[in-house]
């Protein structure tokens, strides 16, 4: 596939910064490094905490000067009260959890506004990759083997929809991405599924 | 000596002479505290560690006394120029416990009234106590703001510290440690104990111009040390290896390796450690309990100001992974601004004092948080 030209890295941290309301509390799952988190605090001033299981990521996050728990979000959120966060957010974990389900249903009984960023696996590219190849897809975002990926539980955004629809999960707000561009085509935004590549739920109870 | 020790090192003796209340209610005084210092105090006073050591440390915590000692304080590793608890920008307290016996008043301390040695009539203390008697020393060195940090029971000590003094403490760092011993570790403590009381030379705690209770002391050292250990640590150290032979000697003699070992970390403890103190501190350990003192362990934590960061060790079961996650849970409960690392080790409860290349990891990032 082609060399992309935008932050490979973190595609839709500028478009979660976005979402985000300045001085609230942010609970960010699997955050990695803290790259997310650090940004967080320093353009939205938020109060935030992180959770992350491998202890290299976390001695990372500590180092940024961020407050982290070392953890396994497939076990829960037990140490949060309902609701105690504003925002809880999940970028690019979701697909690798044991449990999405579960961990969905954890978050939305902690945060008030839920944040879910995940690749999309019905994009046109993938789509065609299999259509052609006959072999599990591979990607930028997606760079696995079928025998080592981290990414068990791959969906794509009409499964998530179908998800919310069956659990009365409210979807407050869907930004559809593609190369880390937000996709503003009407057209492109009712065949969501074929065209877009990243997307970003807010959601709630 | 290596160039990042802090070199030769001294305990200072500060002599308190008024008293304190203790938890039992009684006025207790007047106390020595030994303590030793490194680096220095900056203006603001604001750029002190009190460092907090476990259930049979003293205040000698880094460098060495004399060029001779093989061993340099208990916590060298960790303590020292461009190390984890950095004396080129921090200055480092360490002091003993109240009731032990390595310079601060405890039970082998003459009692002023009588001329002798308070023996059993030593009165009862806690971790509590023993953090009103830090507080004496940290205010006599004129120490504004404090972090502090500890292993085992000293995690307890700095726990005890944040919540008693929320004004005082910025940072806490509690390693191995637990807002309460498992009843599993009080009975560890109580088998320590009862071999010391039934020692035949322990004569009711008054043995200092007698024959010592050293087989009591040793066997209770030896316990410790089986629970400092894991079953994976002592497997890898000593297996079912022989003792300086091939063939077990088919009496019932010392045969195996761990058997010598038990019996050297007795042997040698017993010239370091007096009887009576040992008491007195494993019961302030078992005392201890933030959960039960203020109804919560959450409510405990309400009113402390300190940013904390809760190391533990995966293979610790003395002071297991659960207790550290239940420090962890409250304070996020409560809204309380912590870090939480679990250190996967093979070295049980030990891994504390041995595994200092994570924790000056861990320890340098959390400190260089905003100081």
């Amino acid at each position: 596939m082609k060399k992309y030209e935008y932050d490979i890295l973190h595609p839709n941290y500028s478009e979660i910064l976005k979402l985000v309301v300045h001085n609230s509390n942010v609970l960010d799952l699997g955050c990695g490094d803290g790259t997310l988190l650090k940004q967080l605090i320093d353009e939205k001033k938020v109060n935030g905490i992180g959770i992350e299981i491998n202890q290299d990521n976390v001695i990372k996050s500590i180092h940024k000067g961020l407050s982290v728990i070392q953890g396994n979000i497939d076990e829960g959120l037990a140490d949060f009260s309902d609701f105690a966060m504003d925002y809880v957010i999940l970028n690019q974990t979701l697909q690798s959890t044991q449990k999405p389900d579960y961990v969905i249903q954890e978050m939305l009984r902690v945060g008030k506004k839920v944040i879910l960023g995940f690749p999309n696996f019905a994009y046109w590219r993938i789509r065609t990759y299999l259509f052609f190849n006959g072999k599990m897809p591979k990607s930028n975002v997606l760079p696995y083997e079928w025998y080592d990926t981290p990414n068990i539980h791959l969906l794509t955004v009409r499964d998530f929809f179908d998800f919310c629809d069956v659990r009365n999960i409210t979807i407050e707000q869907s930004i559809l991405m593609r190369r880390g561009k937000v996709i503003k085509s009407k057209f492109k935004r009712v065949f969501a599924d074929i065209f877009a590549e990243d997307v970003i739920f807010v959601i709630h109870k | 000596m290596n160039s990042s020790s802090v070199g030769k090192t001294e305990t200072k003796i500060l002599k308190y002479n008024g008293t304190i209340e203790l938890s039992s209610g009684i006025e207790f005084g007047p106390i020595d505290i030994a303590y030793e210092t490194y680096g220095s105090l900056n203006e603001n006073a604001d750029n002190a560690i009190l460092v907090l050591h476990a259930l049979t440390g003293d205040a000698h915590a880094a460098g060495y006394h004399n060029i001779t000692d093989k061993k340099p304080g208990w916590w060298n590793d960790m303590i020292g120029p461009e190390k984890a608890f950095d004396t080129n920008k921090y200055f480092i307290v360490s002091s003993n416990m109240l009731g032990g016996c390595s310079g601060t008043t405890g039970p082998s301390s003459i009692n002023p009234q009588t001329g002798k040695p308070y023996g059993l009539s030593f009165p009862v203390i806690t971790i509590e106590d023993a953090v009103k008697v830090q507080k004496i020393l940290v205010d006599f060195l004129g120490i504004k703001k404090l972090i502090v940090a500890g292993g085992s029971m000293g995690g307890m000590q700095a726990l005890e510290w944040s919540v008693s003094f929320p004004d005082y403490v910025s940072k806490a760092i509690i390693i191995a440690s637990t807002s309460r011993l498992t009843a599993q570790g009080i009975a560890f403590n109580a088998v320590g104990r009862n071999a010391i009381l039934s020692d035949i030379n322990f004569n009711n705690g008054d043995y200092y111009d007698k024959k010592y209770p050293e087989q009591g002391l040793s066997v209770a050292r030896m316990i410790g040390h089986i629970t400092y250990l894991c079953e994976e640590s002592m497997h890898k150290k000593f297996g079912r290896r022989l003792q300086n032979k091939d063939k077990p000697d088919f009496d019932l003699g010392i045969d195996f390796q761990v058997e010598s070992y038990l019996q050297h970390q007795g042997h040698t403890f017993v010239e370091r450690f007096d009887a009576n103190s040992y008491l007195y501190i494993t019961k302030a350990v078992d005392y201890f309990d933030l959960s039960e003192k203020y109804g919560s362990l959450e409510n405990a934590f309400k009113q402390t100001n300190a940013s904390f960061l809760i190391i533990c060790f995966s293979s610790d079961w003395l002071f297991p992974v659960s207790q550290s996650k239940e420090i962890t849970k409250a304070l996020v409960k409560v809204g309380k601004d912590v870090s939480f690392c679990e250190i996967e080790s093979p070295c049980g409860h030990d891994a504390f004092l041995l595994e200092f290349k994570t924790q000056t990891e861990i320890i340098k990032s959390f400190l260089k948080r905003d100081i």
